[in-house]
């Protein structure tokens, strides 16, 4: 039996740890990807969990996933497809046998192998091994329930903090298996349960029993070693999507010197960031919990009407009841963002699952000529830049500005490295600054055409606005036709002129290449990945990933106009291409969709690019 | 900017020309806001007048204040942002009975509840005015208009009823063409802390005159309508010999001097009670079996939301170690890559 144990050298595994949405799984996740970045790997992590809060126990209903992608150079997925999965139970073996590398490893908790799991998981036999053909993989049978309660015997637990605890046996073992030390992940257990010692002392007996497990069966199994990636100094945190949209605003209000205001009512992807914000009473934040998705933007306008800056934060169905506030914010040329975290639609849809199909109901949902800024973020911690950029455009160019993310990135985790002061620029609010009687209300910039603020309170600035469309120069109630057809007109070369102050759009890979893949938003990672993959195997091709999509940067069309085969590839039905096409008449985009609330995969992207240079 | 020289009403006024149809009680009504804030000695620029939309949402164009005039349903809660991005403005919300109690009446009762203090001034004419004569939620049972035909088959809210239901704090009533009590109840309003609803029986001369006529003619309003004021005693009538009685649980109206009657068994108007029982009860009287109530009908003290939310941020900042957004980032998990 006494074979030497295999060390394998590794650039990089995808970690996959699956069980009963109650298993505790996120958790599980969240502290293996926080020991692989400190250990200074580069990180990617993506959760994966049903709407409900507890599904069905032991069904492929309620499996609960978190997948890290930690690796010795950058990592810009969570992976497609994983070397190790943890499975708490058969529903999750069964639920992730397509996302399984060949040869991967798996960790099983026997004794939730039973005949009435095996059932519920719709095994027919009480072999899964057999029954799926697993034969080829590397399967470590842990009785892990039975060990964690042995190692707590002690203790005098009572049952349910016992079996709650089983998932720090399992992350012990992975422990092991990546040769990782326990001291930080031990850190963190006593911090998060500080008012609870007993639990903290029985959540780290069960992490060191694992591990331990992991030493005495080592003969048979490999372990790997992947060391640590080279990654620009600094302090570093793990940052997910939606706490990075949070951070970034908040920065935006030091930089703008303005209060920051939230508008917003709780819904799902999107409410992290509300009770991220709310929790920062310390930096003066204004956190308003309305009773609608309506009053959520409404207070917001209210609030940027008196001198905040005013923000909302909303998914899809919350975006749509928006929208005709959305028009007033237009009309009135007041800052606003909205934060709309995409998920699967139409109506309520796949509330936890992550898609792109909201772009031309950011571009367009509103009745009339109404136009305004839409950003997307395309990483986990740039929804950090972007939500700084996003309120800088909207202060700046007083105009609403809707800032996309989705729930991949909203979820998705990524070591951020903590900006310097100075890596962001100040945001210059135009205030009035002429005598109040030389000022008329709806005069403008000559360069950017955006409107002046002059804040309630000020003595002399008494003005009205409101949704009625305005007169030129001085903002009184105006129905004159040549008025309201100029008044439309600037409305929309005021957001024209924004492109000459966002950056242009950058190539990644081969400029002389045929084929240049076109993405925009959450999807830049796979993008990104796929690109190196086929370029790795000597192929040219060019990356364009959009940030800024109304307006486009500037360099758009001659970016695009470069490339024999330009590939849109979204998720969703192609609403970038269509949009693309009604700007660029005379180029051709061929596109790549997938609508299944999943992000692509990196292998389904390389093979099309191979199609496509293929023909 | 005359820094010392006391605002007339006059001065509030704006450079617009006021565009309501002739006779319509919106006039009446804006002069009374515009005297209250000259009696009130509040600056210009310390005012803000948030609308809706509808004929009586037009009112901010017409005041040299900030004003703005916002969508349908949505005042109150737009007016609800800016009194919290900045609680040293008075705050005004202008609405009528259609903005506030139906598109709008999800954020009428919510801005209700919370008790953001703002005044609301709410022009009832129980009609939609703007759209040119369709049936309104106060429109009486059976009322007859382009879209009821045969009648509604519906009741109407009574806005009295309505805030104090969603716990209001504040309820005030007048009538659009009594300019002296209209300012005497706004002044109530303003200085009452948390949100305040002022009903305003008003007059639509096109779509539904008369509408308040029973109640607001001179000939009889005396004996069809009641005045409360706070520590007297709530007796009505041209001869002033009529009351009220609490009669088990029921108001009655009596007359002093009649089946042993005196002035000591009438009702002593308490607005300032936190029970809202006998308050509802006297929102609620119609003609012609009691009198209409106007006046301050409740004016009770309770905790206001922005002064609370800027209290509690107060209160953290104080507390926490967390003073810049630097502190935030680099606390907690972090590490360090030389």
């Amino acid at each position: 039996m006494a074979k030497k144990s295999k060390v394998i050298e590794r650039e990089e595994v995808v970690v996959r740890f699956s069980g009963d949405s109650g298993d505790g799984m996120q958790l599980t996740g969240s502290l293996f990807s926080f020991s692989s970045a400190v250990y200074g790997n580069d990180i990617s992590t993506f959760p994966d969990f049903p709407a409900e809060i507890r599904a069905p126990q032991g069904t492929i209903g309620g499996v609960s996933g978190f997948q890290v992608h930690f690796g010795h150079s950058e990592v810009y997925t969570p992976g497609d497809k994983a070397d190790v999965l943890v499975a708490m139970n058969p529903a999750a073996l069964k639920a992730n046998l397509e996302w399984l590398k060949p040869g991967a490893t798996i960790v099983i908790d026997v004794d939730s192998f039973d005949d009435k799991n095996l059932a519920k998981a719709g095994y027919k036999s009480n072999d899964p091994i057999e029954e799926d053909n697993l034969g080829s993989y590397n399967i470590i049978k842990a009785p892990i329930t039975t060990l964690t309660k042995e190692s707590l015997k002690s203790m005098e637990l009572d049952n349910k903090t016992i079996l709650r605890s089983k998932n720090m046996y399992a992350l012990g073992l992975v422990f092991w298996l990546f040769n990782r030390p326990l001291k930080d992940t031990e850190k963190i257990i006593r911090d998060k349960f500080s008012k609870n010692e007993r639990v903290a002392e029985a959540n780290i007996r069960v992490l060191e029993a694992g591990y331990n497990y992991g030493v005495i069966i080592q003969a048979g199994t490999p372990s790997y070693h992947i060391s640590p990636a080279d990654v620009k100094p600094g302090v570093y945190r793990n940052l997910n999507g939606n706490r990075a949209i949070a951070w970034g605003f908040l920065l935006a209000a030091e930089k703008s010197g303005l209060e920051l205001f939230l508008g917003s009512y709780p819904i799902t992807p999107a409410t992290e960031i509300l009770q991220e914000l709310s929790a920062r009473k310390d930096l003066g934040v204004k956190v308003f919990q309305a009773e609608d998705e309506i009053a959520g933007i409404s207070t917001a306008i209210g609030a940027s009407f008196a001198g905040n800056l005013g923000i909302t934060s909303t998914s899809g169905p919350g975006l749509a009841l928006k929208s005709e506030a959305l028009g007033l914010a237009v009309m009135a040329e007041l800052p606003l963002v909205v934060v709309d975290v995409q998920r699967g639609g139409p109506s309520t849809g796949l509330p936890t699952k992550t898609e792109q199909a909201d772009l031309l109901q950011a571009l367009y949902g509103r009745n009339g000529e109404s136009p305004l800024v839409v950003m997307a973020a395309s990483s986990p911690v740039n929804c950090f830049d972007y939500a700084f950029y996003a309120a800088k455009v909207a202060i700046e160019h007083m105009t609403p500005v809707i800032l996309l993310s989705d729930g991949f990135l909203a979820n998705g985790t990524q070591p951020w490295r903590i900006p310097e002061n100075d890596e962001f620029p100040d945001i210059i609010p135009p205030f009035v600054e002429k005598p109040a009687q030389e000022w008329n209300v709806y005069e403008r910039d000559p360069e950017k055409l955006n409107r002046y603020w002059a804040l309630p309170g000020t003595p002399g600035y008494q003005h009205r606005i409101g949704g009625l469309e305005k007169d030129f120069l001085t903002g009184a109630v105006s129905y004159d036709h040549h008025n309201h057809d100029k008044m439309v007109r600037i409305r929309q070369q005021k957001i024209d002129r924004i492109a000459d102050f966002i950056p242009p759009l950058e190539i990644h890979g081969d400029e002389d290449a045929e084929l240049l893949i076109v993405g925009w938003g959450g999807t830049f990672g796979h993008l990104y990945t796929a690109l190196e993959e086929i370029q790795k195997d000597g192929k040219k091709a060019a990356l364009a990933h959009f940030s800024y999509i109304s307006p486009l940067p500037k360099n758009s069309y001659e970016v695009l106009k470069r490339y024999s085969k330009v590939v849109v590839c979204e998720l969703n039905l192609g609403q970038f291409a269509g949009y693309l096409r009604s700007k660029f008449p005379d180029i051709t985009f061929d596109q790549y969709n997938k609508v299944e609330g999943l992000p692509f995969t990196v292998a389904e992207l390389k093979n099309y690019f191979e199609k496509i240079l293929e023909k | 900017m005359a820094d010392n020289k006391k605002l007339a009403f006059l001065d509030y006024k704006s450079d617009q020309n006021v565009r309501w149809c002739p006779g319509c009680g919106n006039h009446a009504i804006l002069n009374a806001l515009q005297k209250t804030l000259a009696e009130l000695e509040l600056p210009k620029e310390k005012v803000a007048v948030i609308s809706g939309i509808g004929c009586s949402s037009r009112l901010p164009y017409y005041m040299d204040t900030y004003g703005f005039h916002t969508i349908h349903g949505r005042a109150s809660v737009i007016a609800s942002g800016v009194k919290v991005a900045n609680p040293r403005l008075s705050v005004w919300q202008i609405t009528g009975d259609g903005d506030a109690l139906a598109i709008g009446g999800n954020h009428f009762i919510h801005a209700i509840r919370r008790n953001v203090d703002i005044n609301v001034i709410l022009f009832n004419n129980q009609i939609y005015g703007l759209t040119k004569g369709q049936y309104s939620p106060t429109s009486k049972r059976g009322f007859i208009s382009k879209t009821s035909p045969y009648g509604t088959i519906e009741y109407p809210f009574r806005p009295g009823e309505l805030t104090i239901g969603a716990r209001g704090y504040f309820f005030a009533r007048t009538i659009d063409k009594e300019i002296k009590l209209s300012v005497e109840v706004m002044k109530a309003a303003a200085r009452h802390e948390g949100t305040s609803i002022v009903e305003v029986l008003q007059n639509c001369v096109i779509y539904n005159d008369n509408t308040h006529q029973e109640i607001t003619d001179k000939r009889f309003k005396d004996d069809r309508t009641i005045i409360l004021e706070h520590g007297k005693p709530m007796v009505f009538g041209k001869d002033r010999n009529m009351g009220l009685v609490l009669d088990g649980t029921k108001l009655r109206v009596v007359t002093i001097g009649e089946g042993g009657i005196t002035e000591k068994d009438i009702l002593v108007h308490d607005a300032h009670s936190e029970d809202p029982t006998i308050h509802l009860k006297l929102a609620d009287m119609e003609y012609p079996d009691f009198p209409v109530a106007l006046g301050v009908i409740r004016d009770a003290e309770a905790p206001v939301y922005d002064q609370c939310a800027a209290e509690q941020i107060e209160e953290i900042r104080n507390k926490s170690k967390i003073k810049t957004f630097h502190d935030l980032v680099t606390s907690g998990e972090v590490w360090e890559v030389k």
